[in-house]
């Protein structure tokens, strides 16, 4: 199953008496990468969980092309690809040890293959066999992103990836981002980092408190336009 | 609601009237008048059960059906038979006492019936500290508890057997056979009444929730 | 059912890998056991002498203590990282998962076990060599009657606050039939004349409650896991 769109439709979350996320809709479609902008606590985490599917919404819905959370099942989340603020790698295992789990876990026809293309890309083919506990942050995060593309995700969903990257990490994710953007995923990234993410997305979500606040109109640049939406309830 | 404060009313009124038609009843042969807290422990102890697989039963459409109102009448049910359990827990050793000298005698059914009552104890106890979710996880634990039953009841039975016999009711003379099906039927209305009120009161609060929910503040 | 089996196995050559590289659970596990058992004996021998069945009692009370204990340390682990997440987020079979998980946590025990029983025999003269297969089919099936609940509260316990302490609270309570099973089985095998009847007859109890209890979890882990 594929997809090339993917929508929320009045989207609506809430943990008990706190109200995570309401009313957001939209719409993202292959060869994009949408930004997800706001402060912490906005709710960007729990719309991507949602995206993700790891949640489910208290109201509205998400479509992913025709196909639906409940109706697809397993096999969308085959075309999903999470990178979250927590990286999901096992600290005792070697690089190459949770890429192969991963890509076995995802039946891939070959892992070996994607395990070793995805060593490549995040320049870790040397340390492929030494505990990821030991690396630094930004080599996880290397790793991390390619744990999430493993399995080439129609829809990939990045929580704050450029977290603790230096200056030609940010760079070379940057390029990735835009080559997976050229290639037709579907791209939705978090951050709050605005002088990264004015050079990789193609558009912006400005959210605040849980809720869409409005684009101030796309004829200014990134930060003045986030500060305005801020600004606005 | 009128409704069911006619039934109250109606439950209340046979519990005031227990006592006489209880002490009508004729006494047991070796035990006496002690024997007269059978009337209470034996039907708490039935409602104690329903109410604990009314609990496992809406917690299993919960979680499978993922409505909310099953939540509210699990949650209910689980927190009568905890009342329920309390009341033949007492009643029991209380009875115990009297007729075999001790407070415990680690007899079958009574430990089958503390074991069941910390089942629920726990369950209410997660929905209490767990956080958000909770509800989904008592219901899985609800579901396990009353599953469990038919477990405990072999395991324990075979572990120590003291109780009278379970064909003890057949068995009973008709004069107190009344008094029983009387006692049964008081508590019976009342377990239904409660159950009522407890889920109208979770019914509130959810609509309560729902308004706060959608009042348009962040 | 092969793709079950394969996600259910990769699970547990994962957990396994990863236990290997530190052995930080086992040999944790291992030595509270050992603790647990001195413990009770201190509280429970009189003048040199243990009260009848007493080493049965330690035995299964101990495997309880140690086996929560385990329980809370794995799942902690799936914590850290958030990996639980990226296992849920895979396109495999949820109830794989748990199997994945139940069948590490079976080994484990296994391990803290053996170690158990010589330990057992050698303290309180018990003779554990006397019906060494019924002994075996007794601890295997009453760590799984303990363990399939277990593995499947840890779970869905995870993200729930107060965690540490409800897993107890909960799983012992539902437990206690696999624990007169087990301790009354393997009591009837521990005596001078062992009474592999009775043993048998607890025997078929616990695996009973296996079955029905492994396919509640199987059945209840996608509804309890997913938020």
């Amino acid at each position: 199953m594929d997809f090339t769109r993917l929508a929320a439709i009045d989207v609506g979350r809430h943990f008990g008496r706190r109200k995570a996320l309401s009313q957001i809709t939209f719409e993202c479609r292959a060869g994009e990468i949408l930004g997800l902008l706001g402060p912490n606590g906005a709710g960007k985490s729990t719309l991507l969980s949602i995206l993700a599917t790891l949640l489910t919404p208290s109201t509205g819905r998400v479509e992913y092309g025709t196909f639906s959370a409940d109706s697809a099942g397993a096999a969308l989340r085959s075309r999903l690809g999470l990178l979250g603020h927590d990286l999901y790698l096992y600290p005792e295992l070697t690089a190459r040890e949770n890429l192969m789990f991963f890509a076995q876990l995802y039946a891939l026809s070959e892992p070996a293959r994607a395990v070793a293309e995805g060593l490549e890309h995040a320049a870790l083919s040397g340390r492929a066999d030494d505990q990821v506990g030991g690396f630094s942050r930004g080599m996880r995060q290397r790793l991390a992103l390619e744990r999430a593309l493993l399995h080439k995700p129609r829809l990939l969903l990045l929580d704050e990836p450029f977290t603790g990257l230096d200056q030609a990490s940010v760079a070379a994710l940057s390029a990735r981002l835009k080559g997976l953007r050229d290639q037709g995923s579907l791209i939705v990234l978090a951050t709050h980092d605005l002088d990264v993410a004015e050079d990789v997305i193609s558009r912006s979500l400005f959210l605040r408190d849980g809720r869409l606040a409005r684009d101030p109109g796309p004829a200014r640049d990134l930060r003045t336009r986030y500060l305005q939406a801020m600004g606005q309830s | 609601m009128s409704r069911i404060k006619a039934i109250l009313v109606m439950v209340a009124a046979m519990f005031v009237a227990a006592p006489w038609i209880i002490n009508a009843a004729p006494y047991e042969s070796t035990m006496g008048l002690v024997q007269k807290i059978f009337y209470f422990h034996m039907p708490s102890a039935f409602l104690f059960l329903i109410s604990a697989i009314v609990s496992g039963v809406y917690s299993a459409m919960f979680l499978f059906g993922k409505k909310p109102p099953s939540d509210w009448k699990a949650l209910a049910a689980a927190e009568l038979a905890l009342v329920f359990g309390t009341i033949t827990l007492v009643t029991g050793p209380l009875w115990a006492r009297k007729a075999w000298g001790l407070w415990w005698v680690w007899d079958a059914r009574l430990t089958s019936s503390l074991l069941l009552w910390m089942i629920f104890a726990a369950y209410l106890l997660l929905r209490r500290y767990g956080g958000p979710g909770s509800d989904k996880l008592g219901a899985g634990m609800a579901l396990f508890g009353m599953a469990n039953v038919p477990f405990i009841y072999v395991s324990v039975n075979y572990w120590r057997t003291l109780h009278p016999q379970t064909s003890v009711v057949p068995t009973l003379p008709v004069s107190m056979g009344g008094p029983l099906w009387f006692c049964f039927a008081a508590l019976l209305l009342f377990f239904l009444t409660m159950m009522s009120l407890r889920v109208r009161l979770e019914r509130q609060r959810a609509a309560l929730e729902r308004y706060y929910l959608s009042e348009d503040n962040p | 059912m092969k793709a079950f089996l394969r996600v259910a196995w990769l699970v547990v050559r994962k957990d396994l890998t990863v236990e290997i590289r530190s052995l930080e659970i086992l040999s944790t596990t291992v030595f509270f056991a050992v603790t647990v058992v001195l413990v009770f004996s201190f509280g429970l021998i009189k003048e040199g002498r243990a009260p009848e069945d007493v080493a049965a009692a330690i035995l299964w009370i101990a495997m309880a203590f140690a086996g929560t204990l385990a329980l809370g340390r794995t799942f902690d682990r799936e914590r850290q990282n958030e990996t639980l997440r990226a296992l849920l987020l895979a396109p495999a079979d949820r109830p794989a998962l748990y199997a994945g998980k139940l069948l590490g946590m079976l080994f484990l025990l296994a391990l803290v076990e053996v170690l158990l029983v010589l330990l057992v025999g050698l303290l309180f003269q018990a003779p554990v060599f006397s019906s060494p297969a019924l002994l075996i089919a007794l601890l295997v099936s009453g760590s799984l009657g303990f363990a399939s609940v277990g593995t499947l509260f840890a779970a869905m316990l995870v993200r729930a606050r107060s965690r540490d302490v409800l897993l107890p609270i909960l799983l012992y309570p539902i437990t206690v039939p696999v624990m007169i099973a087990g301790v009354r089985g393997t009591a009837a095998l521990f005596q001078a004349a062992p009474d592999e009847v009775m043993a048998r007859f607890w025997l078929a109890l616990l695996l009973f409650f296996d079955a029905v209890f492994v396919t509640l979890a199987l059945w209840t882990f996608e509804p309890l896991m997913t938020d």
